[in-house]
Formats: structure tokens, C-alpha cells, sequence
């Protein structure tokens, strides 16, 4: 066409594929909103085991961004601190230390979430275990002393063994009432106290469909029904699932640790599978292992038969009946 | 009762609200067409010479082939020249030009009735008319109707759902001449000898529901179908599934699943080419988006310049991107001085703003993509095998299963261009299926 109409404006027009618009969910949000669902219980813990408490979150976040942005400066990548991601991570793990854990132990761990756990694996999405967790499992192995057996009692200076351990047998003291269990009026470390707090933040990462409901339904209800069968003294059927329940670690590690998208399934169905597996292997560990709690080494043990779960779990494509290869 | 879906899906802001309740209006007679020779199959010879004059209706390009459409003038004037256009597709293509007269003068043309005309001389019709599928792929009509030996059509499904935000030009039609609707519906269960019609609307458009269900009182081979507003609801695949309660074969065709679905467009056109005798030259055409200041629907002559129609409903602000149909599917154009066609179903325009491209982050696993597609697949997956070249297992993902919706481009955190790399491994995999 010879004669080019001239309409203003139609200089700087944008030529990209489909689709045109997008929804208004970034990474960004998804990782704060996770981060504002563990406020109820960063409050709680801070009321129970005071500002010491604060004061080792705020190290666990702040090495976790620090070396996030090392790293990416050395490895000339672009800085994602931004993102919440590392923030989450140096929370998380703060979460998991008791309140009398020395601060450089929590400045170390979060270090090592990020520097070996996630970045040396690429960076956000690329990491094949959970970082916090993974950390975790690292302080335990290099500062047992300060990781395990009695744990700072709420609002007191003195320390008892966690409700667990009294649980299990491998430590002696009165088991707390359900309702402190409930309210986090107990030993145990910094976020998973509070069964309470966490439901709380829980309830609202399911309402937002930030987390899906399957994995910490399925991890809970295994554990609840898994205790319930094997965990009492009198024979089968005699456990205290709702002891199993609320002391521990599970609340935070089903609702804040299993669920984290990188390192648990994409599939639905894969996700129910995942939380069943976590919750069967807490349950191993509790009764039978060497630990009085297993939330933790059951997520990382887990996250390494994702891949498999993915493959496993693919959902059947529109007008295929045959079976997939 | 429930209403029927499909499985996956999205739900976009509808964005409708500026032209749902818009009358369609005549746009005004451009002063020049410009008509792509390619507008459905192969594309077609020219029958008119530069300096020939053509009236309104009149066929200027056929082809030999089976799988080619006939195109005609959409005004009377003169052929001032044929020569190689952009089209709104984004290929370059022939194009017969017209310099309108003015008189808008029509060739003679007879109508008829369903009733007058044989199952053949209606295929006939269909094809003489021009008829493609005016949703977007402009697949030759009378070839659709024709199914290969050994397979036949149970059900026809008049695709009444417009999915796609933004685009009202099917609701208005279904609103402003149901009765015509219907004519076009009983002329398909005619030509394919099906038994059941049915007419699937999406749930958001009660006018166009109520409209259909009164002209199909009576009609004891039709069903008007309310379905569940979500994208990519209007899909053929998905539209078969929520009504027919089947699934076209992977790889298939929707006549493998007995289902013969039609844009409400071309259904609209067939009464036309019936009632009138006259070819496929106009059609309805959403011009909508922020920067437009009189949004509305217009009954456009095929070959008008996008530029044309953005003139007449006026602009403000800037524009940051112009699109041919829907804002999940359409296509970017790089330029307005480009013709409607027939498969034009709307001009978006987006504000820079609301056309930035967000930066592209790693993918987080979330899911959501999986959850939104309508097929099954894990999009997130083939958009690494797909990016990576690794087309084995692409193929093993069934890459070739998409239909290019783009819902798991919509809810992707991450902001990742899914479908551009799915699209290019679909091709990759089919490419490399025919060459074995």
C-alpha cells in the first residue's frame, strides 16, 4: 500500500505473543504473602521467649538476604533479594533454632541455606531440598549441644525437654495440657510452638490459594491417624493422635515447609501423595527412631522423590485414554 | 443445575462492560478495500485484473483446490491494483485493491429457503459464499462440513460461549437476530444430516440465552446450553467435552468425536448467503480497549483498514499495542494499515502501561499452570524441553496436545513466555512426526 496513513501514538506499538494480559500474582507477592501468614506465629513466639526471640529472626533474615545478594554480586547474576524468597528462608530457619540458640549459630545456618542449598544449584526454583530445612539438618549435625534436649520454657529463664521427648520417653517431665500445646505455652523452638499462630496463618495461605490444602491435610491426617494406630502403649488403637498433633514441629513444617513450590510436587494429586509420605515418615522416626521429632528429615527426604512423584502423578490429557508411557 | 464445564481454565476480568450493550452499527463504506486472496486454505487466483470494475458481492479470487474458500468485493468501485499486503495474521500475502465508488452497487443475487435447497446445493452455497471459520482460523466451511468416508456428525454445536475478554460481536448477534442464529443451525444439522443442535453460551450473557431459547421454542432438535464462564470455555475441544460429554481424539478431529462446532459469525453469515444469496463481505467487529474512545460493535466490509476503524471510533492517550481478536489469543500488529478479514473478530488496543512485557522470572513449581490448562499438560515442563530443544520428551509431554490458549501464560507468577515456546515445539514435534 502506497499511502501510509499517519495516526499519532502508533509509533512505540508493542508486538509480542499471546496472551495479552496476565494476571496480577507475581513471585514477589506469593513469597510476602507466606511471610505475613507467619506473623501470628513470629508474635506469639516473641511473647513467649521474649525479644531474644526477635533478635534471632531478624539475624536468621537478614544473613539469608545478605548472602543472597553476595552470592549474585559474585556470581554476577542479577539481585533477587526483593523477591522475599531469601527473607522467607532466613525466617523459616530461624523458626527451627530453640531461643537460647547462639546468634552467629543462626547467622551461619541461614549462610548455608542460601550460599550451598540454594544458590549452588542455581538460585530460586532450582534448589532440589527445602533450604531452611537442609540447614537445619547441617546446625543439628555441627551444633547438636544447641540444637537438641532441653529447650527454653516460655515466659521463664529456665529449660525443659521438649513435650515430644516426654512423649517419645527419652526424657523425663510433666506432658503439657492441650490447651498449652495449643496456645504454644510449651518448650520447643522459636515458630512451632503455636499450634494456634500457625492454623492461623495456614488458614490463610489456603483462603488466598497461595498453598494447597492437600499437603498439609494429607501429612496432618497421616500422622493423626498413624499415631492414633500405633502410638499407644496399650496396643494398637490406644495413641494420642492429638498430642502428635500439636506438639512438635508438624503445624509448621505441614502447612509452611511441605508446601514450599520448589521443593514439593506440581501436580495435585502428587502434592496429596507427597503429604502422605512426609506424614508416614514423621510418624517412623517419632515411634521408632532415634529422634523424639521427624517433620523435618521427612520434608527433606521427600523433596528427593519429587521428580519421581511429578512423573508419577501426570494428569491424563484431554483425549489420550490410552495409558502414558 | 450444574452448569457444564470443563476441567482447567481461567478467569479473566471480562472486560465486556464497554460495548456488551452496544447495538452493532454500520461502519462507514471505506473508500478502499484491500481483500488478502488467502483467506482460508490455499490461496486463490485472481479473477479481475487491475483497472476491471467489481460490484459489491462480486467473486474476485478462487482457487482449484478443494481447501480454499472463494474471496469477493466487499464494495463496488474499481481494482486499482493487486499487490502483496500485510495481513493481520502477520504474513505478507496478495491482496486485491478496490477503490470504492461510492454507490455501493451489488451483484444480483437470489435468496432462498432452507427448505428450497438441496443437502448438495447448500454445501454448494456454503462454498460459493465464501464461508470460513470467522472465531480466528478461518478453516474453509464447506471442507468442515464434509467429513472424510467412514465418519459422520451426530451433533452440531453453535459456539455461542465468547471466551475471550473484551470481544462482544457474537453476544450482539446472538441479542439482535437469534432468529437467524437458529436459520443457520438448522441449515448445518441440513448439510450434515446430524441429529441433535445444540447452542453453548456462556452464563454471563443472560440477553443472548433468553434471545436463543425463545427462537428455539418449538425446535425439538435444539438445546440451548448455558455453560460456566471460564476460558478457554469457547475452545472446540473444551466446548465438545462440557456439551457432548466426549473428547476429540488426541491428534483427531472434533468429527472423530461425531461434533461439528461453528463460530456464531459464520452460522450468521450461512443465513445470510441463504435469505440474501450474498457472499461472505461483512461481519462484526469488536473495536474495543482503553485508548478507544468509542468503543463499539461494528458491522465492517471484509478488507477494511484497521487504521479506517480506528479512526471512526476515535482515540485517547496513547497506544501501546493494537490486536486482532482477544487479548488470550489474538494476534499484535505491528502497524493499523492492515485489513479486516474474515476471521477478524475484534481490534483491541492496549495502553503502553497495560502492553509492558513484566520481566520473565525462574519458574517456582507453583503449579498454577498445571491446574489452568485445559488439556492436562504440565506446561511449565515443556516450556524447558521446549526452550532446550529436547523435543523427545516434549513429544512424550504431548507438546503437540496444545491448543495455544495461553491460561497458563495468564496465571504464571513467574511471568514466563510459555506459549511462544510451546508453540515453536508443537511445530518442532508435528514437523518431525510427518518427516518420519
Amino acid at each position: 500500500m502506497e499511502e501510509k496513513k499517519a495516526v499519532p501514538g502508533f509509533d512505540k506499538l508493542v508486538v509480542a505473543s499471546s496472551p495479552h494480559i496476565r494476571a496480577v500474582e507475581t513471585v514477589d507477592r506469593l513469597m510476602w504473602q507466606v511471610i505475613i501468614a507467619l506473623m501470628p506465629a513470629a508474635v506469639v513466639s516473641v511473647y513467649f521467649f521474649g525479644l531474644r526471640a526477635l533478635v534471632l529472626m531478624l539475624v536468621g533474615i537478614a544473613s539469608a538476604v545478605l548472602t543472597e545478594a553476595l552470592v549474585e554480586k559474585a556470581l554476577k547474576k542479577e539481585i533477587t533479594i526483593a523477591d522475599g524468597s531469601a527473607a522467607l528462608t532466613g525466617l523459616l530457619l530461624a523458626f527451627n533454632v530453640p531461643a537460647n540458640a547462639p546468634w552467629w549459630m543462626v547467622a551461619v545456618g541461614a549462610a548455608f541455606a542460601i550460599a550451598v542449598v540454594k544458590q549452588t544449584f542455581g538460585g530460586l526454583g532450582a534448589n532440589f531440598v527445602n533450604p531452611a530445612l537442609a540447614a537445619r539438618a547441617f546446625m543439628l549435625a555441627a551444633w547438636p549441644q544447641h540444637m537438641t534436649g532441653k529447650f527454653p520454657v516460655p515466659l521463664d529463664s529456665i529449660t525443659a525437654a521438649t513435650p515430644l521427648a516426654i512423649l517419645k520417653g527419652t526424657a523425663t517431665g510433666t506432658l503439657p495440657s492441650y490447651l498449652d500445646l495449643f496456645i504454644g505455652n510449651v518448650g520447643g523452638v522459636l515458630g512451632e510452638t503455636s499450634a494456634l499462630a500457625l492454623l492461623v496463618g495456614g488458614a490463610y495461605l489456603i483462603w488466598q490459594k497461595v498453598i494447597d490444602w492437600r499437603t498439609p491435610a494429607g501429612f496432618i491426617g497421616t500422622v493423626a491417624v498413624l499415631t492414633w494406630i500405633f502410638g499407644g502403649k496399650g496396643g494398637l488403637f490406644t495413641g494420642d493422635p492429638l498430642h502428635h498433633v500439636l506438639a512438635g514441629g508438624l503445624i509448621l513444617g505441614a502447612f509452611f515447609m511441605a508446601t514450599d513450590y520448589v521443593t514439593s510436587p506440581i501436580t495435585p494429586k502428587g502434592r496429596l501423595i507427597f503429604g502422605i509420605g512426609c506424614g508416614f515418615i514423621t510418624v517412623l522416626i517419632r515411634l521408632w527412631g532415634g529422634y523424639p521429632e521427624g517433620v523435618s528429615y521427612s520434608i527433606l527426604l521427600m523433596n528427593l522423590v519429587v521428580p519421581f512423584l511429578d512423573r508419577w502423578t501426570l494428569p491424563r490429557v484431554y483425549g489420550v485414554t490410552r495409558a502414558r508411557a | 443445575m450444574e452448569l457444564r464445564t470443563f476441567l482447567g481454565g481461567v478467569h479473566p476480568a471480562p472486560s465486556k462492560e464497554r460495548t456488551a450493550g452496544s447495538p452493532i452499527q454500520a461502519a462507514p463504506l471505506p473508500k478502499r478495500v484491500v481483500i488478502p486472496l488467502a483467506q482460508g486454505g490455499a490461496p486463490c487466483d485472481p479473477l479481475v485484473n487491475k483497472g476491471d470494475a467489481v460490484l459489491a458481492g462480486q467473486k474476485i479470487g478462487e482457487s482449484k483446490a478443494f481447501v480454499s474458500a472463494p474471496v469477493h468485493a466487499s464494495i463496488s468501485g474499481k481494482v486499482v491494483g493487486i499487490e502483496t499486503c500485510l495481513l493481520p495474521t502477520g504474513r505478507e500475502a496478495p491482496a486485491v485493491i478496490i477503490e470504492g465508488d461510492g454507490a455501493d452497487t451489488w451483484v444480483d443475487s437470489a435468496g432462498s429457503t432452507l427448505e428450497e435447497l438441496s443437502v448438495e446445493s447448500l454445501r454448494a452455497l456454503i462454498r460459493e459464499a465464501g464461508l470460513v471459520g470467522m472465531g480466528g482460523a478461518m478453516f474453509p466451511t464447506h471442507v468442515k462440513v464434509s467429513p472424510p468416508p467412514g465418519k459422520s456428525f451426530d451433533s452440531v454445536i453453535i459456539n455461542g460461549a465468547e471466551c475471550e475478554p473484551y470481544l462482544t460481536c457474537d453476544q450482539r448477534l446472538m441479542v439482535e437476530e437469534p432468529g437467524k442464529i437458529i436459520l443457520g443451525l438448522k441449515a448445518w444439522l441440513k448439510v450434515t444430516g446430524a441429529k441433535r443442535g445444540y447452542i453453548g453460551i456462556e452464563n454471563n450473557k443472560p440477553e443472548a440465552i433468553s434471545a436463543l431459547k425463545k427462537a428455539a421454542a418449538g425446535e425439538k432438535d435444539m438445546e440451548v446450553v448455558p455453560l460456566l464462564t471460564k476460558y478457554p470455555q469457547g475452545s472446540e475441544k473444551q466446548l465438545i467435552k462440557a456439551i457432548l460429554g466426549r473428547e476429540v481424539p488426541s491428534g483427531g478431529l472434533p468429527v472423530d468425536a461425531g461434533a461439528l462446532v461453528q463460530n456464531v459469525g459464520t452460522t450468521y453469515a450461512l443465513a445470510t448467503a441463504i435469505e440474501t444469496g450474498r457472499p461472505l463481505v461483512e461481519r462484526v467487529v469488536t473495536v474495543t480497549g482503553t485508548p478507544v474512545k468509542n468503543p463499539q460493535n461494528l458491522r465492517v466490509r471484509i478488507g477494511t483498514l484497521v487504521s479506517d476503524l480506528l479512526s471512526y471510533c476515535g482515540l485517547e492517550g496513547e497506544v501501546g499495542k493494537i490486536i486482532s481478536g482477544g487479548p488470550m489469543m489474538g494476534i499484535a500488529l505491528p502497524t493499523a494499515d492492515v485489513p479486516v478479514i474474515k476471521g477478524t473478530s475484534g481490534i483491541l488496543l492496549l495502553t503502553p502501561e497495560e502492553a509492558a512485557i513484566p520481566p520473565e522470572r525462574p519458574c517456582i513449581r507453583c503449579g498454577r499452570c498445571v491446574d489452568a490448562c485445559p488439556i492436562g499438560l504440565i506446561p511449565t515442563f515443556l516450556d524447558q524441553f521446549c526452550r532446550k530443544e529436547i523435543w523427545d520428551l516434549a513429544e512424550e509431554y504431548h507438546v503437540q496436545d496444545c491448543i495455544e490458549c495461553g491460561s497458563c501464560a495468564y496465571v504464571c507468577p513467574s511471568k514466563r513466555h510459555l506459549v511462544p515456546a510451546l508453540r515453536l515445539g508443537k511445530a518442532e514435534v508435528l514437523a518431525r512426526r510427518r518427516r518420519k
